[in-house]
This record gives C-alpha cells, structure tokens and sequence, in this order.
C-alpha cells in the first residue's frame, strides 16, 4: 500500500526539501518506487536539488487543470529509474492548487508508487496545508532552536486538525526530523539539546542530521546528498531515516556522540 | 455554556457560546482608556483574536458618543464583539449588536424557562484535553480544564474555573475567566508566558526566576496574583 509522506516545518530554510530529496532517493536506492512531489508553487527547489530542472516541460498546475496529463509531467530521475519528480509551477498562481485537483493526483499516484513524498512550502497557509492534506504520515524538519521548534509545534497541530485522517478521527504517524545539529553548538548551551526537542514537541525522533558542508556541496551539483556522497555524514543519517520509516530498527546515534544513548528517547512514542 | 476546543471536533456542536472579556468603561472616558493603554503596554497583544464586550451600564453614552469609544478601542487592536447596559435603540447604525443575558461566574444559575431543556454535555462541568496543546491552539471552557500533556508556546487554555496541567505550560493560562476570583491554576512545570485569574494577571517577565521549570500553583489574594512552588 502506497504511503503518503508530507515533509513539513511551519518554518522556512530548515531543510524540507533538502530531506525530501535525500530521503526520496534513499528509499529509491533501497528498491522502493517514489515520487517527490513539489508543493511550493512559485519558488519551487526541488528540481534544482535533483539536478531536474532543465527537464521539466508540464508541472503540478498544468495536470490540475488538465493541459497536461500526470505521465507526461513526471520527470524520471538520471541516476535512480525507481525515483520519480513532480515539478511545482514556478510562473503560476498558487491558487491554481486546488483541493479537488490535489486529491485527484494524489488518488492517481497511490496505484503507481510505494511513496508519495510532498515537499510542503514553509508557512501554514493553503498550500501548506494541501500539501499535508492526504498525508497518512508526515515528517517535521526541525532546527534545533526556539522559533523552528515552536513552529513545529504549531503544525503539528494542524497535523492533528487539518489532514483528511484527522477529519476521520484517525492519526496522522509523526516522525519528527532534526536538522542542522551542530553538536559543538549544542554543548556550548547555543542550541537546543536533542532532550529539549524532543519534550517540546513530544513526538518520536526519526533522525538526527548533521549540519554540513556536503550538503551545500551536493545541491550545488544538483543531487540529493544521499547519492552524492553516501558515506558523508549526513548522508549515513539519511538513510538511516529512511530504514527507519519503513518500519527497521537502526540504533539512533547523536551526531558528536559517540554513545548511543538516544535508543531510549527513540523508543518514548508520545503523541 | 458548552466548551469549545480550538480543534476539529469542536465542528460537531451545533450551538456555541463562547466567553468573551468584558470591559466596564468608568468615567471619565478619558482616564478609563489611559488606564487601559497602561495595561496593555505591560502586556501586549493580551486581547488581540479575544472577542471583548462592552458593559455601558456605569457611563451615560450616546449612540455617536459610544461608537467614538468603540473607535478608540478599536484603534488598539480591540475587536468589540458587542455592546451590553445600553439604551440606545437596537440597530442603531455602526454600532456592535446589543448583547443581553450575558453569564458571569457568580450568577450562573440558568434562567428557570431553559434549564430544564438543557442538554447534559452543557453543564459546567470539567473538560478533560489528552493530547498537548498545540501552538496556535485555544482550549476554551466554563468549566474546569485538566491537561495531561504539556501548553506548547502560543497556545492559551481559558477556563472559567481552575486549570490543571500534568505536563509543562509553556503558553498561557487563563483561570476564572468568567469571574471566578477563586479559581486556581495548578501546573506540574510553569514555563508560562502568561498566568491570569480572573482579570490579574503576570506575564513571564513577572513570574520569579526562581519559580520557573518547577511545579506551581496560581491563586488570587485580593487583587494580587500569587505563584508558589509546590514541592
Ligand atoms: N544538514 C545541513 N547542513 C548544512 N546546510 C543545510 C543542511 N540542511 C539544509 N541546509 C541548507 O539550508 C538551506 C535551506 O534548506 P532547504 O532544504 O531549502 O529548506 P526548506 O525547504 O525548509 O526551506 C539550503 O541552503 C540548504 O543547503
Ligand atoms: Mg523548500
């Protein structure tokens, strides 16, 4: 059964799209079918960050209303067949995403894909809350500090009240992602510890990326970390992610750390 | 008199009250809105999305006179909800909808014609959140409010009664908000933004240091609002 996975935040440059791609293309590299689909009309990345963007022809709108069919805007990815991209519109107005247009590709995309990765633009407006609408589980991008925690703290509510399953009386799963974490910073107090995150928001821990070079590095050339440089850091925590959303046991490390003592706070589900 | 949570299922009730502040202008006019600058340059933005009623009855206004009051508090980022203890004629152009009939804490007897039709779920009983309170979100009651998970920052809980988090409150918490001098907010880790019983109230900058992270309580002594440790 195909699962819908919205990346989201409430606040903007966390990484979203960053993981979306290298965690779209660490499941793609483990076999599964996946489609990363952009939401963020007008100031669509995630093309760039897949190295797509001189490949795309039709986008999100034009399948919406109807000048192009979904095949024919789903751009294949060079490096994995299995890893699928639909573009978000860069020229088009944001009011062109429809709800009924959104449930209609996301019905289509079920019978195709294994996963179905929404790429949320920041804020908690329309295409925000699209973009979470059909999710059965999403995954908060947190920077270890104040404001983004806060914000996470927020969408997670609109998790809880705006999804389609939450209008059902079910639960949207919440798998929260930290990113950014610098452990120099956070020991000198300049950051939130993973602790305070965690009791913040209450939800299970699905990874902890590293703040890196290699990330910067990798969109520069237009490929998620993960296919870039494998072995780098943050990519090793992607993928560790990525097991984990499909359900496998991978020990939980704190970047700096060598000890594994997040096992426990990754077995605290609340919420 | 049923509650309403800032949440989805709050659709599945057909009639809602819901509590609004009420201000009671004194005059003069002019002391009375210089007072309320003062209050509300120690606490910004406290009413901003809170509905507010009027309560007229201790000034004699004229219909123009009161829609001037109304524009002044408007002009501070007040919405006037309506208006009650007027005599001006009802509709009158511009102005807020009269209110009547409006319930404090002290006087909450339903009136003898409706009680014996009120349904069950509209006793002021005690509301019972399980989930943590999200940022953004409002839990609002008559009654009492228990909260087993913690008040993310930017959240509020306004209950006409007491409050009670088992988790930590990092947003605010309004207790007795219909009036209830006597209600107590009790909270297993106080990170508050603000506290308030009643019409007192203390923000974060208020709240000691040395009370902060630790398990409180809030109670009115006169017009004072007291913290203490609970440990
Ligand atoms: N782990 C990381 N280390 C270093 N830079 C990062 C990391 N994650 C994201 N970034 C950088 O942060 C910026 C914002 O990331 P992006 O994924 O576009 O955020 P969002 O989609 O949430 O707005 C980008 O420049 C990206 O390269
Ligand atoms: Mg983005």
């Amino acid at each position: 059964m195909a699962q819908v996975l919205v990346v989201t935040s409430g606040k903007g440059g966390v990484g979203k799209t960053t993981s979306t791609a290298a965690l779209g293309a660490a499941l793609a590299h483990e076999g599964e079918n996946v489609v990363v689909i952009d939401f963020d009309v007008g100031l669509r990345n995630l093309d760039l960050m897949l190295g797509a963007e001189r490949r795309v022809v039709f986008d999100l709108i034009n399948v919406i209303q109807g000048v192009a069919k979904l095949p024919q805007a789903l751009i294949r990815d060079k490096r994995l067949e299995n890893l699928v991209l639909l573009p978000a519109s860069q020229t088009r107005d944001k009011d062109a995403l429809t709800e009924d247009g959104v449930a209609r590709v996301i019905a289509e995309l079920r019978k195709k894909f294994d996963w179905i990765i929404c790429d949320s633009p920041a804020g908690i407006e329309r295409g925000a809350t699209l973009a979470m609408r059909h999710a059965d589980a999403a995954i908060i991008v947190t920077n270890p500090e104040v404001s983004s925690v806060r914000d996470s703290d927020r969408i997670i509510g609109l998790l809880d009240s705006k999804t389609i399953k939450a209008e059902r009386g079910e639960r949207v799963d919440k798998h929260l992602l930290i990113t950014r974490y610098q452990p120099a910073r956070a020991t000198r107090g300049e950051m939130l510890s993973i602790d305070d995150v965690l009791e913040i928001l209450s939800t299970p821990l699905l990874g902890i990326i590293p703040e890196s070079e290699e990330v910067l590095r990798a969109s520069n050339v237009g490929s998620p970390v993960t296919l870039s440089n494998a072995q780098s850091a943050p990519a090793r925590a992607y993928f560790d992610a990525a097991r984990r959303l499909k359900g496998m046991d991978v020990p939980m490390l704190v970047p700096g750390e060598s000890r594994g003592l997040l096992n426990m706070l990754f077995g605290r589900k609340a919420a | 008199m049923s509650s309403v949570v800032g949440q989805r299922q709050s659709l599945m009730f057909r009639a809602r009250s819901y509590m609004a502040f009420v201000f009671t202008p004194q005059p003069p006019i002019v002391e009375w809105l210089a007072d309320l600058d003062a209050g509300l340059e120690r606490s910004k933005g406290f009413f901003a999305g809170h509905p507010v009623a009027l309560d007229l009855s201790a000034v004699q206004l004229s219909a123009s006179a009161i829609a001037q009051l109304i524009a002044e508090i408007e002009a501070r980022n007040i919405r006037v909800l309506g208006i009650e203890g007027v005599t001006v004629p009802e509709g009158e152009a511009g102005l807020p909808p009269i209110l009547r009939e409006g319930r404090g804490a002290q006087a909450f007897e339903l009136p003898a014609s409706a009680a014996g039709s009120a349904p069950q779920h509209q006793q002021p009983g005690s509301l019972l959140v399980e989930n943590p309170v999200r940022s953004g979100q409002s839990v609002v009651s008559e009654g009492d409010i228990t909260v087993l998970g913690s008040v993310g920052s930017g959240a509020e809980i306004i209950a006409g009664g007491s409050i009670h988090i088992y988790g930590t409150l990092r947003g605010r918490a309004l207790a007795g908000a219909t009036g209830n001098a006597r209600a107590r907010i009790f909270c297993h880790r106080v990170e508050a933004e603000l506290l308030a019983i009643d019409s007192y109230y203390k923000t974060a900058d208020d709240i000691e240091g040395s009370l902060r992270r630790r398990p409180a309580q809030a109670w009115l002594e006169g017009r004072t609002l007291k913290i203490s440790a609970m440990n």
